[in-house]
């Protein structure tokens, strides 16, 4: 194996954390605006925002690629700006990550705000709180057992996300490879034992993620 | 106070609210069927819902006006509303629900007060959870009492409760009258709470105000200690 199994694994869980902090605000804002609110151009969004859901992940990753890419419209720019490429480093694996779990945390959120009722935030209102104080104080702490459930889905998801990052990360020992990414090299060249050490770490990691949102969960009663 | 209810039009699913009212009374009643818009209206004084039509002016101040575009925000109005469960924050306890407006308060009202007057003392370190029908709603009126509301609007807050805890918490509402002196809307479909109440009442029909006057003039004993509203 190219690089030792620590380091995969930990960049497979920085990744991961990383991608799904990134998506958690405007993952968060949209899940509470299509809840809460009707606007034009609403059903759109949500069928634009489920796409990474129901397309095969590779095709995904073939959109990303051509965004992200030299001459992607993404890509053109933050080279511009950035002095620096996105497709085949670190930056894409976060952004396929990000991409591919957002879906699960704008429905999660959406769900979790959807089943706060408005009641609360109606009274807040009336006595006194600005729509701020109401969503800080009510609508947040109210939602916040299914955000952290969302939260968690989406750093699943990240943590086990292979199509789109192929597409747009490729396999490169020490810049761009994932637990996912990694296994599945390994089967390519007969290693199987070694897949299924990575396998076994997979597994932890999963462990440590569902074990720490329990753990959060207990924590705020609703 | 001085609730003047102006050409008020708000599109509901089965009609349209088409409200003309002047409610002057200390605890007004807003008496009609189960869909007969009395919520609608309560929320359209509250804020929490924008007139398609018409003016609402409260003690000369104008809260929404649809011709002139004025729309003032729920926070701004300062009118309390406790719905029929309540609605008791239940991730605060009972002590930072009744803190929640951070209100200045008016003269008078105080928490010390109001929790005295309410009988709630012996419940502020409780979740809301751990409280019964009774001491939810008297909590959820002390909430409203402390934002130090020029009105307070009530939308069945009885309707949960059984009948021999009715007739323990209303003597809570005319203490709320005559202990801090805030005017009421009181909204029921329950004939005995309206006259056991109110010192004024309207009678809402589909979205329309059909009828205005004492509970005397709208209401007679029947089979006593119950009322049925007169044919009229």
């Amino acid at each position: 194996m190219s690089s030792p199994v620590w380091q995969v694994a930990w960049f497979t869980a920085w990744v991961a954390a990383a991608g799904t902090l990134v998506i958690l605000p405007p993952g968060v804002a949209l899940g509470w605006l299509l809840a809460r609110r009707d606007w034009r151009g609403k059903a759109l969004v949500e069928t634009v925002v489920a796409l990474p859901l129901v397309m095969p992940p590779v095709a995904t990753g073939l959109v990303l690629l051509r965004l992200l890419g030299r001459r992607g419209l993404v890509g053109r720019w933050f080279e511009a700006v950035g002095g620096t490429g996105i497709v085949f480093t670190w930056r894409a694996v976060v952004i396929a990550a990000a991409v591919m779990s957002f879906p699960l945390l704008v429905r999660t959120a959406r769900l979790a705000f959807e089943g706060v009722n408005p009641r609360f935030e109606q009274v807040a209102r009336t006595l006194g709180a600005g729509p701020g104080r109401a969503f800080w104080t009510i609508t947040l702490p109210l939602a916040a057992r299914g955000l952290v459930a969302g939260t968690v889905l989406a750093f699943a998801r990240a943590l086990g996300e292979f199509g789109a990052t192929v597409m747009v990360a490729g396999y490169i020992p020490g810049r761009t490879a994932t637990l996912s990414l990694s296994i599945y090299h390994l089967v390519q060249l007969g290693r199987d034992d070694a897949a299924w050490g990575l396998l076994a770490v997979s597994a932890a990691l999963a462990f440590g993620a569902l074990g720490l949102s329990e753990i959060l969960l207990r924590r705020k009663p609703a | 106070m001085n609730l003047e209810i102006a050409g008020l039009r708000l599109p509901l699913a089965p009609f349209v609210l088409d409200a003309d009212a002047r409610l002057g009374a200390r605890i007004t009643g807003l008496f009609g069927a189960s869909g007969a818009g009395k919520t609608s209206l309560l929320e359209a004084v509250a804020g929490l819902r924008r007139p398609a039509a018409g003016r609402i002016v409260l003690d000369g101040a104008v809260l929404s006006d649809a011709a002139r575009g004025v729309f003032l925000h729920p926070e701004r109005r300062h009118i309390a509303y406790v719905p029929q469960d309540g609605a008791l924050f239940p991730h605060l306890n009972v002590r930072q629900n009744l803190c929640y407006s951070h209100a200045a308060g008016r003269p008078g009202i105080t928490y010390r007060h109001v929790v005295d007057v309410l009988d709630i003392g012996g419940l502020v370190e409780r979740r809301v959870g751990a409280l019964s029908g009774g001491e939810r709603q008297r909590v959820a009126f002390g909430r409203a009492v402390l934002a130090g509301p020029r009105l307070l609007l009530l939308d069945e807050p009885l309707a949960g409760l059984d009948a021999e805890l009715k007739r323990r918490v209303i003597p809570y509402l005319h203490t709320i009258r005559d202990a801090f002196g805030i005017p009421m809307i009181y909204v029921s479909h329950d004939a005995d709470e309206i006259v056991g109440l109110c010192e004024e009442v309207v009678l809402l029909d589909r979205g329309r105000c059909v009828r205005r006057g004492t509970p005397a003039e709208l209401f007679v004993a029947s089979d006593a200690p119950h009322y049925v509203l007169r044919p009229g």
